[in-house]
């Protein structure tokens, strides 16, 4: 048998898994059980009315359509679609840019596993392993950020921004202060100026300088006054970009009794290097299923763990983790404020998020965390090196002081210019190989956005066929563009007709819909 | 170098390799790295965290042995319930949310996603055919944030700022949508009459031009369920505001769905359909409304549907209404936010309603009343206890009375908890009017003897 | 059967190739320097791309070369629209002496292309842009520059969809395509079905005798419906972002709910402003000022003198958005603002609207204002905070253009 030549990087065979799997209630066979459900015991039977007892009007009259499937039929459907969803697992994930999609460790999501039985509200002492594992990651968090007190209770990175918003309205609620504007920049998170709008606050935005790609501290000056409760910002922006004078912001917006919180979203290439509390911020949130490897499940479960300085420590949601010398305990005390935030989740969050983010972090140590970091910034910088050298590629703000931390927001304006292909255009061929990337959030500010974050998850070869596929696509634009403009052609599906999504006339949420609109 | 070399989870840590690109990037040294931070804010120090464990396995013991101070609802009997119910959790929920592809997917696209989009889709359509609706969203955080959401959504459609919710209400959801809705919603409490229902009187006293909606649930906090909830919707529908219902939904193969006595909003927490409790990490919130403009326009929420592709034959999927914010009241549209959520529990909730199937939902449906029945009746067996005080039909929970007893839920719990049971959510704290009360929790996983133990345990106790 | 209403300004682009910067009123010029007619060229690649439609489609244009001619070349069911009679297209400054002045070239394609040309001024493009409107045409398809697209808006408004090909040498205007494939391909997709939404696109121009002596002043004459190519890819990760209606009326909303009583409000050009207008349930002026007080018109489209009239000794707050390709506030396309009148105004009192997407097109540049008074001009710089949603803004910086 010849052996197979690998020198060629790109993977040109690729064709991602496609079952042509039906919509399930197209998979039901009346009669089919998935599960047996156990009965009533005989002598409960006979002693209770049951559903018998249900008020009048209050049984269910209407038939539940659900699809009758044996179990091994479910199960292949499941296993077919899961198949059909390129996952961080099985792709070379460098194009989720602000994502911080990495290695997410089995061992961790098998330990988390021995959580599935605990309810939330077992008594504190039949729970001392898991509130030590919140106790001490509570405390490696603040080590990290410099801050002096987490809560886990927000369950993603949008609702820890909600939680930051309403600690800086509690704060100035407590204070008597009628504050009601927040600062943000164009290049933070959507989710900076959206947390804050559900708290009910005004938001002023910054735009970057066109030349260093960050706000001015004129500008903010400009935007802030005696109505500003807060400036929420992350820091390096979506774009990688550093801001350098980030320590005079805070000191601005505190030297006018404004408060200041960090959007750590983008912590992956600080962690070890610097701290939030240490450029002065009062409080910031780490997304524990970014930066801290847990797995995005498809977009949660997940944590944004808010920390903030000690002085608002009382505001934070209740309870938090507290321990005694001897024992740990929910400690409702410390949050008993009045104006305290109250509650964001249930209970005390996602607690196999924490306890896998914990596993992490003792699997790395102070300096494995740092050579994350390190890593994920090198890498970066490798990627971005390699990829400005081509034509088609090019990106603002390189004043030549702008090296870039954990990610980089390209533009493909020049490859746009040149043969009309764009970058939502390459985005769709990219998965004809297997691969994946983000553009930008909307509107797009920077033309024929590409975002790219490399973490430290991906080898040099990995990156080294990144950037060799981004270059045989590019060469398929000047060669071949149709093959681009109707791509993808080896991914799970072609191009969605979305003409009909939005006109309820034709769009269609659900299955019952679906055939209503389109089949009676 | 400061950093840890060779570690498993950093391929690029290898000295060599590093040192090569490096190179390729024109530096000799990590430390050329963050040069946009000053120095000033540099760590000079390394952080004082534990040293990182020298394998795997050290960290597997670690863990396993610090869990294993503690003890579960596997290894004891457990009655609590309260928002985070224990039902039997079919192993396929477990294989197919454990699949690597769908733990560590987020933000693809439907084409190489499509099994995410179809999936979320096919939840979408079994929980709306669950709760008799149309549309269902994507899962939010919990019930707390689906509840938050709903109740912002009726005042968004109504343009009025109160929301009125039961007295016997979820007293931690209740601060997490005052947190969520304060900058809008102002909240009224109904009082409940003494079967724990809705108080109508209450009610109608209540309710005004102001209000935007009547937020209750069936079955209640305390179990009870709420049969008077045509009339809350007729109510509610004559002032101008909307029924919002909140829902259990497993309850839904036996109990009448909440549209069929007026709901316009259904909510509700996925952690029944499949999920373990998770310590309260299984939570995952739905909504559900009917496909009509003014309601599907003010979804925050995602919102998967179907459509055809450029090629014959195939389904593709998508959100539908990208542009949701092109309707109605813009003053607070666009003003709440999505992301991360729960995607990987809305995934499984489909599972779940698949694989039991209408026969299996209403099978549970009944083997859960019939076993919460029959604990009551056993319960109330015993001197000086008062099962079910309301007298009202319940589902999977309802309250326990010892206040003539003598004894605190407190005391009461902490001796049944070292006779390896887990006695129901104190009351007393939450809602001092029914003074020493408890909620219990029974499902379809209790067994007569389960029954029995907590009936021989208590008597035991309280004598 | 639907109908494709057809426009092709022959003589567009003639200017280009011959070293004109445009060719508005200088067609003599481009032909006696060897300009050849290449519109008609780039439609018929456009119209290539609807070919495979052509038993569904009706072509309605005007005679020879402004489509006519090429739809039947091209084996479209065609009909030709009468145009001249009775739209006034005598008065149409065609200038009458180029025949007398065409001496030189003896070429006979020039000749023939000259004579087409006298036929087909503006006023043509207005007059058949309005028949194309009467019969209610599906979409519009028209190939010319910026002066073409600011006579089809003057024809048609935001009435008709339209879609344009570039064949100008002033391509300034967004409501054209690419290049004319993509033009062509896009009528395709809107004719299909495939794309169903539309928007609002700015018709600029230029002062072309400025641009001729190097300056480039682009200001807003109008907007155009064009139909929103679909992105195929959804990149959703965060909040749903405001559509660009729903920002403005999101916008109007922040502005109506901070109106005063007996403050006079000057309206200015604008689809962003006219939401305001649109808010108030006001008739509103798209390419003017118009002139509110507690809640009703004091006058449409007012000007200069008139302007000042509705002010003086009052309180005043104009509200205006971006109306220049640059980013321009003032002094390009409302010059009805004069010095004067920003003056009695006052700066303070300006009320600055942008989307955010017109925002993110100018990248973090200032915003400009050139209303022909440098001392005014250096007064209005500074930091503004122009509002871009209801309760958000977006501090800009105001420079001199």
């Amino acid at each position: 048998m010849k052996r197979i030549d690998r020198s060629e990087k790109v993977n040109v065979h690729f064709h991602q898994a496609k079952w042509n799997e039906p919509i399930i209630y197209e998979l039901s066979t009346p009669g089919e059980r998935g599960v047996l459900v156990n009965s009533p015991e005989e002598e409960v039977a006979k002693e209770v009315k049951g559903v018998d007892a249900l008020p009048e009007g209050m049984k269910r009259s209407t038939k539940l359509n659900l699809p009758e499937m044996s179990q091994s039929r479910v199960l292949r459907h499941y296993a077919r679609l899961a198949q059909q969803t390129l996952g961080a697992d099985v792709n070379i994930e460098i194009g989720q840019g602000t994502c911080t999609v990495k290695y997410s460790p089995k061992v961790n999501d098998q330990l988390a596993n021995l959580l599935r039985e605990y309810h939330p509200l077992q008594d504190e002492s039949t729970v001392q392993g898991i509130l030590q594992v919140y106790y001490d990651t509570d405390k490696y968090m603040c080590e990290i950020s410099g801050m002096d007190h987490f809560s886990f209770q927000p369950g993603g990175g949008s609702q820890g921004i909600m939680t930051m918003a309403s600690v800086i309205r509690a704060y100035f609620k407590d204070k008597g202060e009628d504050r009601d504007e927040i600062i943000t920049t164009i290049y933070s998170h959507p989710s900076d100026a959206a947390g804050p709008a559900v708290a009910g606050f005004k938001i002023i935005y910054l735009q970057p300088d066109p030349v260093t790609g960050v706000p001015t501290l004129e500008q903010l000056k400009a935007a802030a006054g005696p109505k500003t409760a807060g400036y929420i910002v992350a820091n390096p922006e979506d774009t990688g970009v550093y801001n350098s004078h980030v320590k005079e912001f805070v000191d601005y917006i505190h030297s006018i009794g404004g408060l200041c919180a960090y959007d750590q979203a983008n912590a992956n290439g600080l962690l070890g290097v610097t701290r939030a509390r240490d450029a002065g911020f009062d409080m910031c949130f780490f997304n524990l299923h970014k930066t801290f490897s847990t797995p995005h499940g498809c977009g949660g479960p997940a944590c944004g763990a808010t920390g903030v300085q000690k002085d608002l420590v009382k505001y934070l949601p209740a309870p938090l983790v507290g321990f005694d010398g001897k024992k740990y305990y929910l400690d409702y005390e410390t949050v008993s404020n009045p104006c305290a935030v109250g509650k964001v989740r249930e209970w005390l969050g996602v607690a196999p998020v924490v306890l896998k983010a914990y596993c992490w972090i003792r699997s790395l140590g102070p300096n494995g965390l740092y050579q994350v970091a390190k890593t994920a910034v090198l890498n970066n910088n490798y990627l971005f090196k390699k990829l400005m050298e081509l034509p088609e590629v090019s990106a603002y703000y390189e004043d030549g002081n702008n090296q870039r931390v954990e990610q980089a927001r390209y533009s493909l304006e020049n490859l746009e210019k040149e043969t009309g292909i764009g970058t939502l255009d390459i985005q769709r061929r990219m998965m004809d190989f297997g691969m994946h990337y983000w553009t930008s959030h909307h509107p797009f500010y920077l033309p024929e956005p590409m975002t790219l974050e490399p973490t430290e998850t991906p080898s040099k070869k990995d990156i080294d066929e990144y950037i060799e596929t981004l270059k045989y696509v590019f060469k398929e634009a000047h060669e071949n563009p149709e093959i681009i403009k109707t791509a993808p052609h080896r991914s799970v599906t072609h191009q969605v007709d979305e003409s009909g999504m939005d006109d309820i006339k034709t769009w269609a949420l659900s299955w019952k819909t679906y055939l209503k609109k389109y089949t009676e | 170098m400061k950093g840890f070399a060779n570690h498993p989870y950093i391929p690029n840590s290898v000295p060599e390799v590093q040192e090569e690109m490096l190179k390729e990037i024109g530096m000799s040294s990590l430390e050329e790295l963050h040069k946009n931070v000053p120095e000033l804010l540099k760590l000079k120090n390394e952080m004082n965290l534990p040293k990182a464990f020298g394998s795997e396995y050290e960290l597997r013991r670690h863990v396993e042995k610090l869990l294993s101070k503690d003890t579960d609802c596997k290894k004891n009997i457990n009655f609590l319930g309260a928002g985070c119910w224990q039902h039997y959790v079919p192993a396929i929920c477990d294989e197919i949310n454990g699949k690597g592809e769908f733990l560590t997917a987020y933000g693809g696209e439907p084409y190489n996603d499509e099994g995410r989009f179809q999936a979320l889709f096919e939840y979408e359509s079994m929980v709306a055919e669950l709760v008799d609706m149309d549309v269902v969203n994507v899962p939010t955080m919990d019930w707390a944030q689906a509840a938050a959401t709903t109740v912002r959504m009726a005042q968004r459609i109504t343009n009025r700022s109160v929301v009125l919710v039961p007295e016997y209400m979820d007293q931690e959801k209740l601060k997490a949508m005052k947190n969520y809705g304060e900058s809008v919603l102002k909240f009224v409490k109904v009082a409940c009459d003494a079967m724990g229902h809705l108080d109508l009187a209450d009610l109608k006293a209540k309710l005004n031009s102001d209000v935007a909606g009547v937020y209750f649930e069936n079955p209640g906090y305390l179990g009870t369920i709420e049969p008077n909830g045509q009339k809350i919707s007729d109510l509610a529908h004559e002032a101008g505001a909307l029924s919002l219902v909140g829902v259990d939904p497993i309850s839904l193969g036996v109990l009448a769905t909440p549209p069929t006595y007026g709901a316009d909003i259904v909510c509700g927490d996925l952690q029944p359909l499949g999920i373990h409790m998770n310590y309260g990490g299984g939570q995952s919130g739905f909504m559900a409304t009917r496909d009509e403009e003014k309601f599907v326009m003010e979804f925050p929420s995602r919102l998967f549907g179907i459509a055809p592709t450029s090629e014959p034959g195939e389904y593709g999927f998508g959100d539908v209404a990208y542009d949701r914010t092109s309707f109605g009241h813009h003053r607070e549209h666009g003003k709440e936010y999505v992301g991360t959520q729960s995607a990987l529990w809305g995934i499984t909730a489909g599972v779940y309603l698949a694989t039991m199937g209408p026969k299996g939902m209403e099978e549970v449906g009944e083997t859960i009343m019939a076993n919460a029945q029959y604990a009551a009746e056993k319960v109330n067996e015993i001197p000086g206890v008062t099962a079910n005080p309301f007298g009202s039909v319940f589902f999977k929970e309802f309250v326990v009375d010892f206040n003539k007893t003598g004894k605190t839920v407190a005391e009461i719990n902490k001796a049944l908890l070292e006779k390896g049971i887990f006695g129901g959510k104190d009351l007393s704290k939450d809602f001092p009017a029914l003074g020493q009360s408890a909620l219990y929790c029974v499902t379809e996983v209790h067994t007569a003897e389960d029954i029995q133990t907590l009936v021989d345990a208590l008597k035991e106790i309280l004598n | 059967m639907k109908k494709i209403g057809l426009i092709i300004n022959p003589v567009a682009g003639m200017g280009g190739s011959v070293g004109l910067k445009g060719t508005d009123h200088v067609v003599e010029e481009a032909l006696r320097r060897g300009a050849v007619p290449g519109s008609e060229k780039r439609a018929e690649t456009a119209l290539r791309e609807l070919l495979p439609y052509k038993d569904e489609l009706l072509i309605c244009t005007g005679a020879g070369h402004m489509g006519g001619e090429l739809a039947q070349r091209m084996g479209f069911r065609t009909e030709v629209l009468p145009v001249g009679t009775d739209t006034g297209a005598a008065d149409a400054p065609v200038d009458t002496a180029v025949s007398a002045d065409l001496k030189t070239p003896a070429d006979a394609d020039i000749l023939a292309a000259s004579a087409f040309c006298f036929a087909t001024a503006g006023s043509d493009t207005i007059a058949l842009g309005k028949r194309l409107l009467n019969e209610q045409a599906d979409l519009l398809l028209f190939a010319g520059g910026d002066g073409t697209a600011r006579d089809i808006y003057q024809a048609v408004g935001t009435e008709l969809v339209c879609v344009g090909i570039p064949a100008g040498v002033k391509i300034h205007s967004p409501v054209y395509a690419k290049n004319p494939g993509a033009a062509g391909k896009l009528a395709a997709m809107w004719m299909s079905g495939w794309i169903k939404r539309y928007e609002e696109k700015e018709v600029l121009d230029i002062d072309e005798d400025a641009y001729r002596s190097g300056h480039i002043n682009t200001a807003l004459y109008g907007y155009l419906k064009i139909p929103a190519e679909r992105a195929l890819t959804q990149n959703r990760k965060a909040p749903t972002p405001l559509s660009d209606e729903a920002a403005i009326e999101s916008i109007a909303y922040e502005v109506t709910d901070h109106m005063e009583p007996d403050v006079v409000y000057l309206v200015g050009a604008g689809t962003t402003t006219r939401g305001v207008m649109k808010k108030l349930g006001l008739p509103n002026t798209l390419i003017g000022v118009d002139v509110v007080e507690n809640g009703k018109v004091l006058e449409n489209d007012a000007y200069g003198e008139r302007i000042l009239s509705h002010i003086r000794g009052k309180r005043a707050k104009l509200i205006l958005t971006v109306t220049g390709g640059q980013g321009f506030l003032f002094g390009r396309g409302n010059q009805q603002l004069t010095p004067e009148v920003i003056r009695t105004v006052g700066k303070e009192n300006l009320i600055i609207l942008a989307t955010s997407s017109k925002l993110a097109e100018l990248r973090g540049n200032p915003l400009l204002v050139d209303t022909g008074d440098d001392a005014l001009n250096e007064e209005l710089c500074g930091y503004y905070r122009v509002i871009t949603g209801y309760k958000e803004y977006t501090v800009c910086r105001v420079a001199a253009g």
